[in-house]
């Protein structure tokens, strides 16, 4: 009986919904795939949730279901916060798109938001941030700032996202070195403080002097501290963890989305869109930047306002694969679709794409 | 800093956290005890560490609030299984489940912030040794701990009477009821060293390998710990190689992978686990050692006088 007890504890303490009841409100649900306490994705979307608290008070009421697993998990999650009544919900992981789909079928006076998918239905909406603008800037001051012209990247996983980042932070690097390079390591994890930061100091000991990282934890960046190098924050702003070698970081930044999309419902204009918003959506920002001279600074900035204004596109042609295969046309931009499954490194990265 | 040396310290650090929680897992093992709860002990080890080092400002109090924290776990196991002889496995399970969520929620209020590092030993002419300086003295405290303890664990174990009274409870709990050994008392105090080496070993993570807390950033490393105690076929000394190979193949993937060796990093990430499942089809072939070192009664519930 105990030990029923016990993991009854563990269970409600893992998986409980937490938020209060109240009358009409507009009850607004959020499922994260991670812990809120992991200072990275679930992190952030549980930051835009309280930023629809702050914006809309006593309009809304908030509730998260937290340590969801991607899979019919989620199935049950999702339809747990449509039958508690919520009239808004965003599922904020890509493996949540079947299950969400499948619920908004059955709720169809609910709406939906799914984050980085890419199916949508009449209640169901999804939406993306443009991270590689961001990346493309920090491989503009990687270039300038590296010592040796070498960067270290921490992948986690092979997919195009990842793919794409390290894509456009070599196209970033290359405006500035043509010569520049990079060595990418794979952690195979999201999330694994320990991992990510052996990874750091093994790329530190082949001899990158800047970091750059596309999973969650600060844990390389205080490596890179510690060992008198430099790096870039993923996700939240990490200048905390590394006061001196911290020079920007990509931050995800929901809140505007979150709070214009659940006003929509508010008003009664709520569509089913896709958006997938940068830096000019205010949907990718750039933590100040820091531990760098005035120049780099200025012409980081530069950048990202060319970028916002859409006077300068990450994946503008030529573009060359690694083969020297042209993928991208002389003055042509690639488009979305094959953006999203980008498979190939661009030439002047040495290293093999894992299969 | 040479190339070689670092990699050496590299290997050091992402060993120690693993030997710290396997050897305390031993002892409990030895004594007839399967507690899966490590990871859980670990994770609550982690947070409580950091927390005390955030409060008091001092690494080593959080230290032991760590090792604290991993006993107080540890004892809630004890009384259930040990005083009310619940299922150890599912027991253990439900210990890893409630330690991590007790430590996310206990938690939240240091998401990301930044720790207080265990400092390294500085031994004035000796840490400024060209490679055996770092390597030898430089290290913090909780690494030289973890060696000592294997020693300890390995002298006590089968040099002592103490450690003759915890294997024969271990292999056979009956014998040694009757012979008027007190099987709980010996097997609580086992638990109580795994809780607290756990415990410590979580203390390691957040407040030496990566200051800072995080949930879930044990990832995996309590049930690590777990496959080591069975590749080491429960011996003190296997169990610090097993450590350190484990430690150094997980460093050395990174290598390969930035030095551009063409090896899927999916295998390498595998390859620890692999070689556990071969170690296991090695000594489950020699009958004889497995007899010898596999605690006969491990896992089995004992109820005195029934």
């Amino acid at each position: 009986m105990r030990k029923l007890l016990s993991m009854a504890a563990a269970a409600v303490l893992s998986f409980g919904v937490v938020g209060a009841e109240a009358a009409d409100k507009l009850k607004v649900g959020f499922i994260y795939v991670g812990p809120i306490g992991d200072y990275g994705w679930s992190y952030q979307h549980n930051q835009g949730r309280l930023a629809i608290e702050a914006a809309l008070g006593d309009k809304v009421e908030t509730v998260y279901i937290e340590n969801v697993s991607e899979g019919p998990d989620a199935e049950r999650a999702i339809e747990r916060l449509a039958r508690d009544g919520a009239g808004l919900i965003y599922s904020t992981s890509f493996g949540f798109m079947n299950p969400t789909l499948k619920v908004a079928k059955k709720f169809p006076n609910v709406k939906f938001e799914h984050a980085t998918g890419y199916k949508r239905a009449a209640n169901v909406s999804t939406y993306s941030a443009r991270f590689y603008e961001g990346r493309y800037v920090i491989g503009q001051i990687a270039a300038r700032m590296s010592k040796t012209g070498t960067a270290g990247y921490i992948g986690s996983f092979p997919i195009p996202e990842v793919i794409r980042g390290i894509n456009a932070f070599m196209l970033g690097a290359q405006s500035v070195d043509p010569d520049f390079k990079v060595k990418i390591v794979w952690a195979n994890s999201w999330y694994d403080p320990g991992k990510e930061a052996d990874a750091a100091k093994a790329l530190l000991d082949q001899g990158v002097d800047v970091l750059a990282q596309h999973t969650d934890s600060p844990a390389p960046l205080q490596v890179a501290e510690e060992r008198g190098a430099i790096g870039f924050g993923q996700a939240s702003d990490m200048i905390k963890f590394a006061p001196k070698g911290q020079l920007t970081a990509i931050v995800d930044d929901w809140s505007v989305y979150y709070v214009n999309r659940t006003k929509a419902v508010l008003d009664g204009t709520w569509e089913s869109t896709d958006t997938w918003g940068g830096l000019d959506a205010e949907m990718v920002l750039m933590a100040p930047f820091t531990n760098m001279p005035e120049d780099v600074a200025n012409a980081a900035k530069e950048t990202v306002e060319k970028i916002r204004s859409g006077k300068l596109h990450p994946f503008t042609g030529p573009i060359y694969k690694q083969n020297g295969e042209l993928a991208v046309a002389d003055g042509i931009l690639l488009d979305d679709q094959a953006m999203l499954g980008m498979n190939w490194y661009v030439k002047g990265i040495d290293d093999q794409l894992p299969q | 800093m040479g190339g070689y040396e670092s990699i050496i310290l590299t290997v050091i650090t992402a060993a120690t956290p693993l030997l710290l929680a396997a050897i305390g897992e031993l002892v409990v093992e030895r004594s007839g005890v399967l507690n899966l709860g490590v990871e859980g002990m670990m994770i609550v080890g982690a947070v409580l560490g950091f927390a005390g080092a955030q409060a008091t400002g001092s690494a080593y109090i959080g230290a032991l609030c760590a090792l604290g924290a991993g006993m107080g776990l540890a004892l809630l196991f004890g009384f259930l299984t040990l005083h009310l002889v619940a299922n150890q496995v599912a027991t253990g399970l439900a210990l890893t489940l409630l330690g991590l969520g007790l430590a996310g929620m206990i938690g939240e209020a240091f998401v990301g912030q930044p720790g207080i590092r265990l400092e390294r030993l500085h031994i004035p002419g000796l840490s400024t040794l060209p490679f055996i300086g770092p390597v030898l003295f430089g290290q913090d405290l909780l690494v030289y701990l973890s060696l000592a303890l294997v020693a300890g664990v390995s002298f006590v174990l089968f040099r002592t009477r103490a450690g003759l009274i915890i294997r024969a409870v271990g292999d056979n709990h009956g014998s040694a009821h009757a012979l008027g050994v007190s099987v709980i008392r010996v097997r609580y105090f086992a638990v109580l060293f795994g809780g607290a080496c756990a415990g410590l070993a979580g203390g390691y993570l957040s407040l030496a390998y990566t200051p800072q807390w995080v949930e879930g950033m044990t990832a995996g490393r309590g049930w690590i710990a777990l496959a080591l105690v069975v590749f080491s076929t429960w011996r003190p000394l296997r169990l610090l190689a097993g450590a350190y190979l484990f430690g150094a193949v997980g460093i050395l993937q990174f290598h390969a992978q930035a030095g551009g060796v063409a090896i899927p990093s999916q295998f390498l990430t595998a390859l620890p686990y692999l070689a556990t499942i071969v170690v296991l089809v090695i000594i489950s072939r020699n009958r004889v050692l497995t007899r010898i070192n596999t605690p006969a009664c491990l896992g089995q519930p004992f109820v005195p006088d029934r």
